[in-house]
């Protein structure tokens, strides 16, 4: 039993950060109808750039956000209007705006790879090894600070969506482009700040994965596949159901490989993504989402 | 509907009589070794297209199949005594037929999503079959990678360039096949409104679940051939996101859905593809100019080359011969 524990600790404190990570994707399908396989890429770029700040000035990566968030946000807008803005509306966006983001992702491998070489890296902090120890359970630092940090962002996230003006025509967007439209909001410029958000979000995600994993350029695919399962077991575009079903994915891992085999934890993602699909295939929450049956 | 007309027959005795002439005229490996890889992703955006062009279903995964075919010719090799030599390659059809049927529940679980959900699922299929190849150590040998006895042909290159040229020739022929038969049909007809399509009472299920077998068998094919030609496969080699990518950029270059886009696609991107990583190897300078490439391809040309010219020779023909024109479908 103790090792089960262990494991559902560990297993929460994980889904935390895949919470924190899928739910920049999900918010960006949802304004957007895109689907951006570069929220990886863009992570593993909030890594490095969090791992550069602590290597060459030695700022905290937490505190190294203040500066991360705003930087990414802008790149998030930038990003949007140059490649993702001109794509057509209409039946084909979604598969375009993944094949347009692929390519994005693949530029910023690119990129990270010519600057940083190929080898594995990650963010050494004073608290990297030590952990707490709670009526016998180990909790590591970084992986508790990491869980704060992505609640805290969301929190942050969840207030910017339901308390202020922005959110508000962010959220009559999701629900109906048209009528916001007529209703007189710039759906234009919702897109665009709410995919910088979406971005945004990648940089907390990214500092927070740099302190508890080792990255490397080519490390946003596995990432990348894991969100992507998240999103579509939560419902395409349903922020609350990403939440539920990073934390799910989160516990469902860290249970595999405790009592099954750690080299096969990634398949229980798959497995539970199979059998979500069999049953129900708009997934856990997404009973909103048109074109996804 | 299909038809055998003399202009489309011409054409393509041209290209692959050309194509089988080559080798016989230009002998330097180099060259036989880029119209190799040429050639393999001709077959492969080809067969992608089988799905992906006349469905509309965007299969992200099918580098999935590529890397089972790859392991399915290595994993004979070790395990049993058929030596190296021409032998291999009448495994093909076998190892082809074999992965069609298992795509075939495969194909059954992703086709319960549509759209965007689909491209997600079919993504992490691949992954699922890289994780795969990785952790199945006593098959694969994992990260290690398995290698393959080269066999004595001289000169080397010759039977795995008629074999991608056999291969490419299937590819082409089932697209333009399917294309005209009541299975094509049904497939646009997906493409255009699935749900409309279905109340008229068209076998969906059955169309897609076909289209996406007969792709999948064809690119597990490809795949044999290549890791016989390399004689080494490692999982992140044979199972490579940017195979797929691969596919999909050349068949959007080419004409989505048109029998010859995905082989012309192939022709301009691979040599260019090959030149970049020639010069820029080392640098991981070609990830960058790959995704360059990619953006410009789909924010400047979404519908293709040749839908393009076509729409081109359209619009000239309709402005010199306005009333001959006026009914004419499009024909590709």
């Amino acid at each position: 039993l103790h090792l089960f524990v262990q494991a559902c600790l560990l297993g929460l404190l994980t889904g935390g950060v895949y919470a924190l990570m899928a739910s920049g994707l999900a918010l960006g399908f949802g304004v957007m109808r895109v689907i951006n396989v570069a929220q990886g890429a863009l992570i593993i770029l909030g890594a490095y750039l969090s791992y550069s700040l602590q290597r060459s000035i030695g700022i905290d990566p937490f505190l190294g956000l203040v500066l991360l968030t705003p930087a990414m946000f802008l790149l998030g807008v930038v990003l949007q209007l140059v490649f993702l803005r001109p794509l057509r509306d209409g039946q084909e966006r979604e598969e375009l705006s993944l094949l347009v983001t692929w390519a994005i992702a693949l530029g910023i491998e690119g990129i990270l790879a010519r600057t940083y070489q190929t080898t594995y890296r990650s963010t050494h902090t004073s608290y990297a090894d030590r952990s707490w120890i709670v009526d016998g359970y180990h909790l590591s630092e970084p992986r508790v600070f990491a869980f704060i940090v992505s609640a805290i962002v969301l929190g942050l996230l969840f207030v910017v969506l339901h308390r202020t003006g922005l959110g508000r025509a962010i959220r009559a967007t999701v629900q109906n482009p048209t009528s916001a439209r007529l209703l007189g909001i710039d759906t234009r410029m919702v897109a665009a700040v709410g995919f910088g958000l979406s971005v945004a979000t990648a940089s907390a995600a990214g500092a927070v994965y740099g302190i508890v994993f080792t990255f490397n350029p080519g490390s946003h695919y596995d990432l990348i596949s894991r969100l992507l399962s998240i999103v579509v077991l939560g419902g395409l575009g349903s922020l609350g159901g990403a939440v539920v079903a990073a934390m799910f994915m989160g516990l469902a891992e860290a249970l595999f490989a405790a009592e099954i085999s750690p080299t096969w934890s990634s398949f229980a993602f798959f497995a539970v993504l199979i059998v979500v699909l069999v049953i129900r295939p708009q997934g856990l929450f997404g009973a909103r989402v048109r074109g996804a049956m | 509907v299909r038809r055998i007309r003399p202009l489309g027959v011409a054409r393509a005795a041209l290209v692959f009589g050309g194509l089988v002439l080559l080798p016989l005229v230009e002998h330097a490996p180099w060259v036989v070794d880029l119209f190799i890889f040429t050639l393999m992703y001709a077959a492969l955006a080809s067969a992608w297209n089988i799905l992906g062009g006349y469905s509309g279903y965007i299969s992200l995964g099918h580098a999935a199949f590529f890397g089972v075919g790859a392991y399915a010719i290595a994993i004979t090799f070790t395990r049993t005594s058929i030596g190296s030599g021409y032998r291999p390659f009448l495994v093909l059809p076998l190892v082809g037929i074999g992965v069609g049927l298992a795509s075939i529940p495969i194909g059954w679980v992703a086709f319960r999503t549509r759209a965007a959900t689909f491209a997600i699922v079919t993504i992490t299929l691949l992954f699922v079959v890289q994780q795969l190849a990785f952790n199945l150590h006593s098959l694969t040998q994992g990260s290690q990678g398995l290698a393959i006895p080269p066999p004595r042909f001289d000169p080397f290159e010759r039977p795995f360039y008629y074999a991608m040229l056999a291969l490419l020739a299937l590819a082409v022929l089932a697209s333009w096949w399917i294309r005209g038969s009541t299975l094509g049909l049904a497939l646009l007809a997906i493409r255009d409104d699935e749900d409309r399509a279905r109340g008229l009472g068209v076998q969906t299920t059955f169309a897609k679940l076909t289209a996406f077998s007969v792709s999948a068998g064809l690119v597990a094919m490809v795949g044999g051939v290549w890791a016989y030609y390399l004689a080494f496969i490692y999982p992140q080699f044979a199972v490579d996101p940017l195979v797929t990518i691969g596919m999909v950029l050349m068949v959007y270059l080419g004409g989505r859905g048109t029998v010859w886009g995905p082989v012309l696609g192939a022709f301009i991107l691979v040599p260019a593809q090959k030149y970049l990583a020639y010069r820029e190897g080392a640098s991981n300078f070609y990830l960058i100019a790959y995704a360059a490439v990619f953006l410009l391809v789909m924010l400047l040309l979404p519908r293709g080359i040749l839908p393009t010219i076509q729409e081109w020779a359209r619009r000239l023909r309709a402005r010199t011969e306005p009333s001959s024109t006026a009914g004419e479908a499009v024909v590709s």
